[in-house]
């Protein structure tokens, strides 16, 4: 079973790890939207690249790791739900998260 | 040492310094409208009209609706100067000790609120019951485990040692249930053990006496624990004695990748 | 005006989690629409000309914003949890003004860009 301790150092360290990913992001969405988004200039930058791969292959996973626990901080404070209905949604949840997400960076790279 | 600027979870310092009143604020002798809750959570405000002296505490005010309004009202003090801990209510939507609290400080125009603790049962008007409040200091692990009995000699503790200071800055908590009572995650999630509970949990893990220090990091991190914090401050802004409940839980945060602090 | 919740630290709270509330919910729509390219150029092309529109833009705008708020006051949590205070009273308040400000600059070159 993991415990809290480990839950919040997950939480926290895929966020250290978030930082770095997320500077990069914006900046490229910044430069991305410059003539327009389309497929090519996306598909362009992204099929067959081993870097962007890994780079958004590393995003997915931190933030399926990140979100859900976020979600589920919220969850057991602003709602009424058992503790094992908010357990379960969240899981759910972190493997919607991994797979729409590993299943876009596929679809890009 | 500290600098006191604005950017600081500055202690409330209203509760210790006695301010004459803002112009255009109401002047002694003139009515002050009081909102006093009456009954328990399911109860509800009643209004007294109460003259404005020049030198005035909330728990005067509380005392005179008691003696000449409503002799039914039941409200806790002991000590009137800041030193039990037991007259906390909620003032103006605010957690303080009404002993240490001057109207002039509070009031709103001439609007005066005067509710019990926040998260705790209500027993009867403003007095609450702390059961609950112990119980979680209980469950955190605030119980002091020594490591020597009364035949031992008594264990050199060096005031200077980095620990020491570190436990000291924490230390004064008397438990009035202010810190518990000002933080919103305490009403969100009854599991968190509340403030008061990690600061003084965070103190036994810089006791080198407490035979239990090597169980610190684990209980913080039980369900409820230090984990659930999020930093809103309000148990430092509210705290009267000034201590730094915030700082205690990250500092409880820190030890789940660092470790524990050396205490020798 | 609850003494409570009128506070920068707990404004910061607020927009911490609202921020990461609202990039929650998006992201799975994220994901799934870049997923479309699955089916080659031109459906991600197709997906793509919902941007084209001027509501979508601004929510676009807006997510950037999120993104930047989310990870700036995210950032002050690390430091209050990773790294020594500078005083027992000092949880960094001063941090939260200029990383509000910086995450609407960000949002500004974006506008400027699209």
């Amino acid at each position: 079973m993991i415990n809290g301790r480990q839950l919040y150092l997950a939480q926290r360290l895929s966020a250290v790890l978030l930082v770095p990913l997320v500077l990069i992001h914006l900046a490229l969405i910044i430069i991305a939207v410059r003539n327009g988004l389309s497929a090519a200039e996306i598909l362009g930058r992204t099929r067959g690249s081993l870097l962007w791969g890994v780079f958004y292959t590393l995003f997915v996973l931190a933030v399926a790791v990140h979100v859900p626990l976020g979600v589920r901080n919220v969850m057991t404070e602003w709602t009424r739900l058992q503790p094992r209905v908010v357990d379960a949604f969240c899981l759910l949840f972190c493997l919607l998260l991994l797979i729409a997400g590993m299943r876009a960076v596929f679809a890009v790279v | 040492m500290t600098s006191k600027t604005s950017d600081t979870v500055q202690p409330d310092r209203s509760q210790h310094d006695h301010v004459h009143a803002q112009p255009g604020q109401a002047q002694p002798g003139d009515r002050l409208e009081v909102s006093i809750w009456r009954g328990k959570r399911d109860g509800g405000f009643k209004q007294y009209a109460v003259e404005l002296r020049e030198n005035q505490t909330v728990l005067d005010i509380v005392t005179e609706v008691q003696r000449q309004h409503e002799p039914s009202l039941a409200y806790r003090f002991a000590c009137r100067v800041g030193v039990c801990g037991s007259c906390a209510m909620t003032v103006n939507g605010a957690p303080r000790w009404t002993c240490r609290t001057h109207v002039n400080q509070v009031i709103a125009g001439n609007q005066l609120t005067i509710e019990p603790l926040r998260h705790l049962p209500v027993i009867k008007d403003l007095v609450c019951d702390l059961a609950p409040f112990f119980e979680k200091w209980q469950k955190a692990g605030g119980t002091f485990k020594p490591t020597k009995s009364r035949l031992d000699k008594p264990e050199p503790i060096d005031p200077q040692s980095p620990a020491r200071k570190t436990a000291n800055a924490a230390i004064e908590c008397i438990n009035c249930a202010v810190c518990y009572s000002a933080c919103d995650v305490v009403g969100w999630n009854n599991d968190y053990v509340g403030p008061a509970a990690l600061n003084r949990l965070w103190t036994l893990a810089n006791d080198k006496r407490h035979a239990d220090r090597e169980q610190v990091t684990d209980l913080a991190f039980q369900e409820g624990g230090c984990a659930s914090c999020h930093s809103h401050g309000n148990c430092t802004r509210h705290c009267p004695v000034e201590l730094s409940p915030s700082q205690s839980i990250a500092a409880l945060k820190k030890s789940a990748i660092f470790g524990l602090p050396d205490v020798e | 005006m609850n003494p409570l919740h009128c506070h920068r630290s707990y404004l910061a709270f607020l927009g911490h989690r609202i921020s990461g509330l609202l990039l929650a919910l998006f992201l799975p729509v994220h994901f799934l629409l870049l997923g479309t390219a699955f089916s080659g150029d031109a459906a991600l092309d197709n997906a793509l000309a919902l941007t084209d529109y001027w509501p979508v833009k601004v929510a676009e705008w807006g997510l950037v914003v999120l993104l930047a708020t989310h990870m700036l006051f995210g950032l002050r949590i690390l430091a209050l949890e990773f790294t020594d205070w500078p005083s027992m009273h000092d949880n960094r308040t001063g941090w939260i003004l200029p990383a509000a400000a910086a995450a609407l600059f960000v949002g500004f070159i974006f506008w400027l860009q699209v």
